[in-house]
């Protein structure tokens, strides 16, 4: 007796997870398709970054990002916001590539939310990957 | 080290450079005079000239060169020639060279040149080599031997490849942090050459190398690197006195190597980070490398800069000429057997701008 009931509160038990499984997808979850699909839209736009860091963005002047900023460095992005003495406010990442645009390459300022200024962005930050958030930090 | 009637010609000519002015008439005379084996030459560095089209050009890099040349003109006592360490263009093209001599033409006396990359790979050097001449050569100045290599070639089979066009070779060396780079390298023929050239040469004869790339090993993504560097050091190492010098690293780098003192050069154009910057790569700066200040975008000469040498009992002082900065100095001190800079060498006497993370 004991044996038959335990059992049947098992099979009900699983049946409750089944229906968890089928039910539709809520909004905390996600499986291994999603993160490889979300890893591999970001990529593509670090490599849309990457081109445009070398050449890709149109220059009034030829010059490129990646002439003065191998491998986007010293472009620490770990540090921003901060203040800039010149602009004298605290600015965004986005600001600052603005200021490289506008004055060596002698260009058109880009819209902060310009897919280009995201994938700059985008690859800036995963070249500087692994350094340690230092806001402000000159 | 430094007796102070030189620290006084340092101290004045880089105040007057700095502001610009172009009487000379104040700094003094101070060395030069009766010692035989004393002189300086100024060494002028990677303009990277760019053409935009046409008669345009990149206004930053023109500037770069007009001042280090106009400065250069004011020193006094005047150098014995100038050295001109390698990419003068950016892409190699005629115009750029054309352009980048017409400027240098305002020097005043004898210029040297070495080549860099970016004047050597859209034709292979043949445009330079008819405006210039050869591209390693040597000649004596003064007791000193002084030797030019073509330092920067590489891979046969990867110069020969047939390319789309030689720009496209261009590019790809161009770009320093291309993960498809090549190592640059002197090669057998120039090592062949050097070996002759050096038998003529009398172990005590203090030599001066010229060079594009570093003839040592720094860091191989940016081509801070020559590959047959040790080769090149194993002709020199009978020598008493070697120095280095060399352009491409657009910064500040020191270094003693058994014999050999390795001193860099500025770039007259565009200041570049120091490797270790890069995160995701290892690197190998020199110890004794004082860093540049930290650039500051703002102006766009920061960090750039030109520099006169000091030439002394065959060893070699490196005035670097540094507009908004304080000029440095990187002398060879004898108690310590390697160049040391005469300010920032002791680690308390760094500025904030020196440490880079
Ligand atoms: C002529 C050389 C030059 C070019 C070309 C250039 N920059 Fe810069 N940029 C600098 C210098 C010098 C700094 C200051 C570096 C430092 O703070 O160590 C700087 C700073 C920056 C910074 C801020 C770094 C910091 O620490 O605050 C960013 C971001 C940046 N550049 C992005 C770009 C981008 C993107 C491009 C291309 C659109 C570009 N730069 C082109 C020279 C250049
Ligand atoms: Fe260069
Ligand atoms: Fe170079």
């Amino acid at each position: 007796m004991t044996y038959r009931k335990t059992y049947r509160t098992l099979l009900a038990a699983a049946s409750m997870l089944m229906v968890v499984q089928t039910a539709p997808v809520q909004a905390d979850e996600f499986s291994d398709e999603d993160l490889a699909r979300w890893q591999q839209e970001y990529l593509s736009v670090v490599g849309q970054g990457d081109k445009l860091f070398h050449g890709g963005l149109s220059s009034k002047n030829t010059v490129s990002c990646d002439q003065c900023h191998p491998n986007a460095a010293n472009t620490h992005p770990e540090t921003y916001p901060k203040f800039q003495r010149q602009l004298g406010r605290v600015v965004a990442l986005w600001e600052m590539i603005n200021w490289c645009i506008q004055n060596p390459l002698e260009s058109e300022l880009l819209a902060a939310d310009d897919p280009r200024m995201i994938a700059l962005q985008a690859y800036i930050v995963e070249e500087r990957r692994g350094a340690v958030l230092e806001p402000g930090k000159h | 080290m430094h007796d102070n009637s030189r620290r006084k010609f340092l101290k004045q000519g880089g105040a007057l450079l700095a502001a610009g002015t172009l009487s000379i008439s104040v700094v003094e005379l101070a060395f030069g005079k009766g010692s035989e084996d004393r002189f300086t030459f100024a060494y002028i560095s990677d303009s990277h000239i760019t053409q935009i089209k046409g008669n345009r050009f990149v206004r930053n890099w023109d500037r770069g060169l007009i001042r280090a040349v106009a400065e250069a003109n004011l020193l006094d006592p005047r150098p014995d020639f100038v050295f001109y360490g390698g990419d003068i263009a950016q892409l190699g093209k005629p115009e750029e060279i054309d352009h980048g001599l017409e400027m240098l033409a305002g020097l005043r006396g004898k210029v040297h040149y070495v080549m860099g990359e970016h004047d050597y790979y859209l034709d292979l050097g043949d445009y330079w080599r008819k405006q210039l001449g050869p591209d390693h050569y040597s000649f004596d100045h003064k007791g000193v031997h002084f030797v030019v290599l073509n330092s920067i070639l590489t891979h046969e089979n990867w110069m020969h490849r047939k390319w789309d066009s030689g720009m496209d070779r261009m590019k790809q060396m161009a770009r320093l942090d291309n993960p498809n780079g090549q190592p640059f390298m002197v090669g057998d023929t120039q090592r062949d050459w050097l070996k002759k050239d050096l038998e003529k040469v009398s172990k005590n004869t203090p030599i001066v190398v010229f060079s594009h790339s570093p003839l040592q090993k720094i860091y191989k993504g940016w081509n801070f690197w020559t590959d047959d560097a040790e080769q090149v050091q194993a002709l020199l190492k009978p020598f008493d006195k070697v120095t280095v010098l060399y352009g491409h690293v657009h910064q500040i780098q020191t270094n003693q190597i058994g014999n050999i003192s390795f001193q860099s050069a500025m770039a007259t154009a565009w200041p570049w980070p120091y490797p270790a910057t890069y995160k995701q790569q290892a690197s190998y700066m020199p110890k004794l490398t004082v860093d540049m200040n930290r650039a500051d975008p703002f102006f766009e000469r920061d960090a750039t800069g030109w520099q006169f040498i000091d030439v002394h009992s065959g060893r070699v002082d490196v005035n670097y000429l540094l507009p908004d900065n304080t000029n440095r100095t990187v002398a060879f001190d004898e108690k310590a057997g390697h160049p040391v800079d005469t300010k920032y060498q002791a680690e308390v006497n760094r500025i904030p701008p020196q440490k880079h993370y």
